[in-house]
């Protein structure tokens, strides 16, 4: 057997690149909104049910826990949304080099962070 | 070419387009909510007479069904990259899609009756 073949698995020494942490939190964010709509149908059900039930959606969303996981779905979406438009840009053949691919990741972080911010000052 | 009966396209060309079109559709719709929501004065009045309106009752009903067609295949995306047992995920990927399912039948019900 030779003995110079690759055999470093240690994953503590193996880093994903940017453009792989913006991929997989595209996945993970488009799960929390499938979910998050079971949440969201419900409020839309109850809102629309009646005055009794729009002014139970209003006082329920007046609790913090409420005002958290609404202030998590709106990140999850901003930053799946920014991802996706990121996503078909690249499609359309623009930013497919390393470096600009690193930048646009870069830059979709940053502005899902800013909007995230801004959901949370809405929210709260 | 390979195809894949669990996907809900006829092949992953198929796939690209529908998960980009749908997706496109959900955001546009988001969008849109956030701007009643920014725009408005939000109460029960003007909140039911948005989906009163027959054009939003068939925006949402679309933006439904986009979201059923986005997560069949966004589902089944992330289940084969990472379930790899067959019949772990044959049953995963039903009950998601039940799922979406039901949203949409919840959305048909909820706006039938407004």
């Amino acid at each position: 057997m030779k003995k110079q073949r690759p055999v470093n698995l240690d994953l503590q020494t193996v880093s994903f690149p940017l453009t792989a942490i913006a991929s997989i939190l595209h996945r993970i964010s488009g799960v929390i909104m499938f979910v998050a709509t079971g949440i969201l149908m419900w409020f839309l059900a109850e809102s629309l049910s009646g005055p009794v039930g729009f002014a139970n959606v209003q006082e329920l969303m007046g609790s913090f826990l409420a005002k958290f996981i609404f202030w998590g779905i709106l990140t999850a979406l901003a930053y799946h949304l920014v991802v996706g438009v990121r996503h078909i840009v690249m499609d359309m053949g623009y930013g497919e080099e390393l470096d600009q691919a690193t930048a646009s990741a870069k830059f979709t972080m940053i502005a899902s962070g800013v909007l995230s911010f801004l959901a949370g000052v809405w929210v709260w | 070419m390979v195809n894949n009966a669990a996907t809900l396209g006829r092949s992953g060309v198929h796939d690209f387009i529908i998960i980009r079109v749908a997706g496109i559709n959900l955001a546009l719709y988001a969008i849109f909510l956030l701007g009643f929501f920014l725009t408005n004065d939000v109460n029960y009045l003007s909140w039911k007479s948005l989906f009163s309106n027959l054009g939003m009752q068939v925006f949402t009903i679309i933006t439904l069904l986009s979201l059923l067609a986005h997560v069949w295949i966004g589902m089944w995306q992330v289940l084969t990259d990472y379930v790899k047992p067959v019949g772990l995920r044959f049953i995963l990927q039903l009950a998601l899609n039940a799922a979406a399912f039901s949203y949409v039948i919840a959305g048909l019900v909820i706006l039938w009756r407004v």
